[in-house]
C-alpha cells in the first residue's frame, strides 16, 4: 500500500468497538474484502459469543482506547473506524458515566492516538442525527450545513456534539488525514437489535399526545454499505447517512399493525424515568425527545459523493416488520376484512330499509 | 293530486343530481351558485337537497368520513358499528333474499310514502350512497393500516384532503360566502410564493386561503404554509399543521420547499397582523426583515400578492389584555364582543363577507444574485405591500357591508 497515498483501499485497519454487533458486522465486512491486507479489532471487552464467529477473519486486540497509541504505531495502521459508541446508558455496565467515559473519553484518547500515528491516512467516525439537537424552531429538513439551535438534554446528543467538536480539532491538526464523519439515522433492519426497534416491536406503544414526529431509518445493512465505502474509498467531511423519505410515528406505528397508547407530555420524562429504574425499557430524554420532534435529514451529499443511495425509510422499516411479525395486534388482513363486514352490512340493512318502505 | 305531483318531480329530481340553481333556492348569496356550477359539481354538491330522504337509511354512513378528524375515533365508530350493524344485519339477510328484486325498482327516491313501482333508474342515489360508504371505508382502512405516503414536511395530502379540505369547505363556502378572484396569477406548475395579509385573531385566513386556492385552482394545486414557532410548539395544533402541509417560517424550509416546485404561502405580518386591534382593520402592519422576499430572490420564484378582505371582521378584537397574554404566554390576549364573555360560544366566528384577490405575480428570476442585498430585498417588500394594501382597499369598496350576502 501507498504510505500517505490519496486513493485506494488501505493495507490495515482498525476498528474500535469490535465486541458490540456493528462494530463486529462492520469488521467482518471489510475482513471479507480482498482489497484490505489485515483487520484488526479493538475492543476492552471479549465479544459476544455469538458475535464471535463473525469475527474469524479479524484480528483481535483486547486492548482499551487510552493504551492505542503503540499499536497504531506498531503495526503501519493506515485507517482507524470509531464505532466504539454507546447509545443509550446500560444500568449493568455502570449507566450513564460509563457511557459518557466511553463515548467521549474514549473518542478524545483515539483521537490523541491517531494525531501521533504518522501512516495513519483515514479516520471514519460513526456519528448520529442527534448531533442536530431538537428545538420547535429547527427547520424540517437538516442539512449537514445546519448548526443545532439547542444543545440536546439527551445524554447521547451531548457526546455526540462532543465527539463531532473532537473531530473537528483533530482535522485541523492533522489535515493529512481523510476525515469522515457519518451522521446516522436510527438503525432499523431485520436483525438489528437496538432501543428503537425494541420500541416499535412492544405490542401497545407509548406516543406523546398531540405530536406526530416525522421519522427516518437507515437499514442496518446500508449502514455497513456506507461505512465500507468510507474505508475503502475517499469520501471527506461530514454525511448523513438515512434512507429517504419520511415516516410518521403514528405510520409507522401502524405500518408495524401496533397500538398507540398516547401519553401527555409533560412529566414524560420522569415517566421514561421512573419506568428506566424499574426495568421497563431504556428509554431516555434522547428517545423522548425524539418522538416529540422527530429528525428528518437530507441525504443528497451522500447519494452524490457515494453513489449509493440507501433503501428508503419506508423500505428499511417493512423489512424491520417482516422480521418482527411477533407482537402484531392488528393485521392488514384484518382490517380488510372488517371493511368488508361493515360494508356488508351496510348493503344489507339498507336493502332491509328499502324494503320495508 | 299534489302527492302525485311530487312523486313525479321526485322522480325526475334524483336522477337529475345535478345541483341545478333550483335545488336551492332559498340561499341567498348569489355567488353559490355560480361557483358550485362552476367547480367539481360531483364532490362539492353531493351532499345537496335531493338526498336527503336517503340519509335516514344511510345516517351511520357519513358518520366515519365527516367525523375522522383525529384517527383513533372513527376505529371505535366503526367497531361498534359493525356490531350493531351485525344483528341487524343478519336479519337482513334472509329478507334481502327473498325481497331484493322488488326493492330495486321502487328503492331510491325512497320518499317515504307508498312507493309506486318506479323506474329503476331510481336506484341510483342508492349506488351514490354505496360508493359512498364504500369510499369512506376505504380511506379509514388506509389510515389503519398506514397505506399513505408523507413527505419529509410531515405534508399528508391524503388526509388533508379527505379531512381538512372539506372541513375548512364548509367554513369558507357557507359560512363566509368567499368569493375568490385571480386564480389565474398563480402559477400552474412550479414555484410560486404567494404572499397575503394576515388579520383575525385566530389565523383562520390562512386555512382558508390554501383551501380555496385548492379547491379553485384548475391545477388543484396545495399551498404550503410557513406558520410562527408558536404553531409548532402547541401540541396538536402542530401535528395538524404538518400534516396539512405547513411548516415552520424559516429560509431553510421555505427555499427547500420552493426549490422542490412547491407553492408556498407566507404572511410577513405574523402576529402583528393577527393580533391587532378592530380599529387597525386592513391597516398593514410591517413587513419585518423580509426574510420571505430573499427566499423567493435566491430561488428566483415569483411573488403572488394576494389580499383577503374578511378576515378582520370574524374575531373583532377590541382589547389586549397584555398582562394575561404575558402569564399565558402568548402574542396576545383578544377581548372581542363574544370572546371570552359566551365562553365557548365566543369561538364562533362570526360570518363576515369574505373576498379573495390574487394580484399578477412579480418576476424575481432576474434579481437572483441580490437576494443578500438590503435595498432590493426592502424595495420588493415594499411594492408587495403597496399592492396589497392598495388591492384590499379596492375590495373594501366592492363589499360596502362586511356582513352583507
Amino acid at each position: 500500500m501507498t504510505p500517505g497515498g490519496t486513493s485506494g483501499a488501505p493495507g490495515v485497519v482498525v476498528v474500535t468497538g469490535v465486541g458490540r454487533y456493528l462494530g463486529a458486522h462492520v469488521a467482518a465486512r471489510l475482513a471479507a474484502d480482498p482489497r484490505i491486507e489485515r483487520v484488526i479489532g479493538v475492543d476492552p471487552a471479549t465479544p459476544n459469543p455469538e458475535l464471535a464467529d463473525l469475527l474469524s477473519g479479524v484480528e483481535r486486540v483486547r486492548l482499551d482506547l487510552d493504551s492505542l497509541g503503540g499499536l497504531l504505531v506498531d503495526l503501519d495502521v493506515d485507517a482507524v473506524v470509531h464505532l466504539a459508541l454507546v447509545t443509550a446508558p446500560d444500568p449493568q455496565q455502570g449507566g450513564r458515566s460509563a457511557m459518557k467515559e466511553q463515548n467521549v473519553i474514549g473518542t478524545m484518547q483515539l483521537l490523541a492516538a491517531c494525531q501521533r500515528a504518522p501512516r495513519l491516512r483515514k479516520l471514519v467516525v460513526r456519528s448520529s442525527t442527534a448531533a442536530y439537537g431538537v428545538s420547535f424552531r429547527d427547520p424540517a429538513v437538516f442539512t449537514e450545513e445546519t448548526e443545532p439551535r439547542e444543545v440536546p438534554r439527551g445524554g447521547f446528543g451531548r457526546d455526540i456534539l462532543d465527539i463531532e467538536g473532537y473531530v473537528r480539532g483533530f482535522r485541523r491538526r492533522r489535515p493529512d488525514v481523510t476525515a469522515t464523519v457519518l451522521r446516522f439515522a436510527p438503525f432499523i433492519g431485520s436483525t438489528a437489535d437496538t432501543t428503537l426497534t425494541r420500541y416499535f416491536s412492544q405490542p401497545v406503544v407509548p406516543t406523546v399526545f398531540g405530536r406526530d414526529p416525522r421519522l427516518q431509518f437507515v437499514h442496518f445493512d446500508d449502514a455497513l454499505e456506507v461505512l465500507h465505502r468510507s474505508v475503502a474509498e475517499e469520501h471527506a467531511g461530514t454525511y448523513n447517512v438515512a434512507g429517504p423519505g419520511v415516516l410518521s410515528l403514528s405510520q409507522a406505528i401502524r405500518r408495524a399493525g401496533r397500538v398507540a397508547l398516547p401519553v401527555l407530555e409533560p412529566g414524560l420524562a420522569g415517566v421514561a424515568a421512573i419506568a428506566r429504574s424499574m426495568g421497563f425499557g431504556r428509554y431516555g430524554l434522547d428517545q423522548v425527545d425524539l418522538i416529540v420532534h422527530g429528525r428528518v435529514v437530507d441525504t443528497t451529499r451522500l447519494e452524490r459523493e457515494y453513489g449509493f443511495t440507501p433503501r428508503s425509510t419506508a423500505a428499511a422499516f417493512d423489512d424491520f416488520i417482516r422480521a418482527h411479525h411477533g407482537g402484531v395486534v392488528v393485521t392488514r388482513d384484518h382490517l380488510a376484512t372488517a371493511e368488508q363486514l361493515v360494508l356488508e352490512g351496510i348493503r344489507q340493512v339498507r336493502a332491509a330499509v328499502r324494503e320495508r318502505s | 293530486m299534489s302527492a302525485g305531483e311530487e312523486r313525479n318531480e321526485a322522480r325526475y329530481d334524483v336522477p337529475l343530481t345535478v345541483p341545478g340553481p333550483d335545488a336551492e333556492p332559498a340561499r341567498r348569496n348569489g355567488h353559490r351558485r355560480a361557483a358550485a356550477a362552476a367547480a367539481e359539481p360531483a364532490m362539492k354538491a353531493a351532499p345537496a337537497a335531493p338526498d336527503e330522504p336517503d340519509t335516514s337509511a344511510d345516517e351511520p354512513a357519513p358518520a366515519p368520513r365527516t367525523g375522522a378528524p383525529g384517527d383513533v375515533a372513527p376505529k371505535r365508530t366503526v367497531a361498534k358499528k359493525t356490531v350493531a350493524k351485525k344483528a341487524v344485519a343478519r336479519k337482513a339477510v334472509a329478507r334481502k333474499a327473498v325481497a331484493e328484486k322488488p326493492t330495486d325498482e321502487p328503492g331510491g327516491g325512497g320518499a317515504g310514502d307508498a312507493t309506486p313501482p318506479g323506474p329503476a333508474v331510481a336506484d341510483r342515489p342508492g349506488d351514490h350512497w354505496d360508493r359512498k360508504v364504500a369510499k369512506g371505508l376505504a380511506f379509514l382502512r388506509r389510515r389503519l393500516a398506514g397505506d399513505y405516503e408523507v413527505d419529509e414536511f410531515g405534508f399528508d395530502p391524503d388526509l388533508t384532503d379527505a379531512v381538512f379540505h372539506p372541513l375548512v369547505r364548509l367554513l369558507y363556502r357557507d359560512w363566509f360566502r368567499t368569493e375568490v378572484s385571480g386564480v389565474e396569477h398563480v402559477p400552474a406548475e412550479g414555484a410560486g410564493l404567494v404572499v397575503g395579509n394576515h388579520s383575525g385573531t385566530v389565523a383562520l385566513d390562512a386555512l382558508v386561503l390554501s383551501t380555496a386556492l385548492h379547491d379553485r385552482h384548475p391545477a388543484r394545486r396545495y399551498l404550503r404554509l410557513l406558520g410562527a414557532d408558536l404553531v409548532f410548539r402547541m401540541p396538536v395544533v402542530s401535528e395538524i399543521a404538518r400534516k396539512t402541509g405547513g411548516t415552520v417560517a424559516c429560509n431553510p424550509d421555505a427555499e427547500r420547499l420552493l426549490g422542490n416546485g412547491e407553492l408556498v404561502g407566507v404572511f410577513p405580518e405574523g402576529f402583528k397582523g393577527v393580533g391587532k386591534l378592530y380599529s387597525d382593520r386592513y391597516k398593514l402592519q410591517r413587513f419585518g426583515r423580509g426574510g420571505f422576499v430573499s427566499a423567493a430572490l435566491r430561488t428566483g420564484t415569483p411573488i403572488v400578492p394576494v389580499a383577503i378582505v374578511g378576515g378582520e371582521e370574524i374575531y373583532p378584537m377590541l382589547a389586549d389584555i397584555k398582562p394575561l397574554a404575558r402569564l399565558l404566554k402568548l402574542p396576545y390576549f383578544p377581548v372581542t364582543p363574544t370572546f371570552p364573555w359566551l365562553g365557548p360560544l365566543g369561538m364562533v366566528p362570526l360570518p363576515s363577507k369574505w373576498l379573495i384577490e390574487f394580484c399578477p405575480p412579480i418576476p424575481t428570476a432576474h434579481l437572483r444574485d441580490s437576494a443578500d442585498d438590503p435595498l432590493v430585498v426592502f424595495n420588493l417588500a415594499d411594492q408587495v405591500r403597496e399592492t396589497i394594501q392598495q388591492t384590499l382597499h379596492r375590495l373594501l369598496e366592492r363589499r360596502p357591508d362586511p356582513f352583507g350576502p
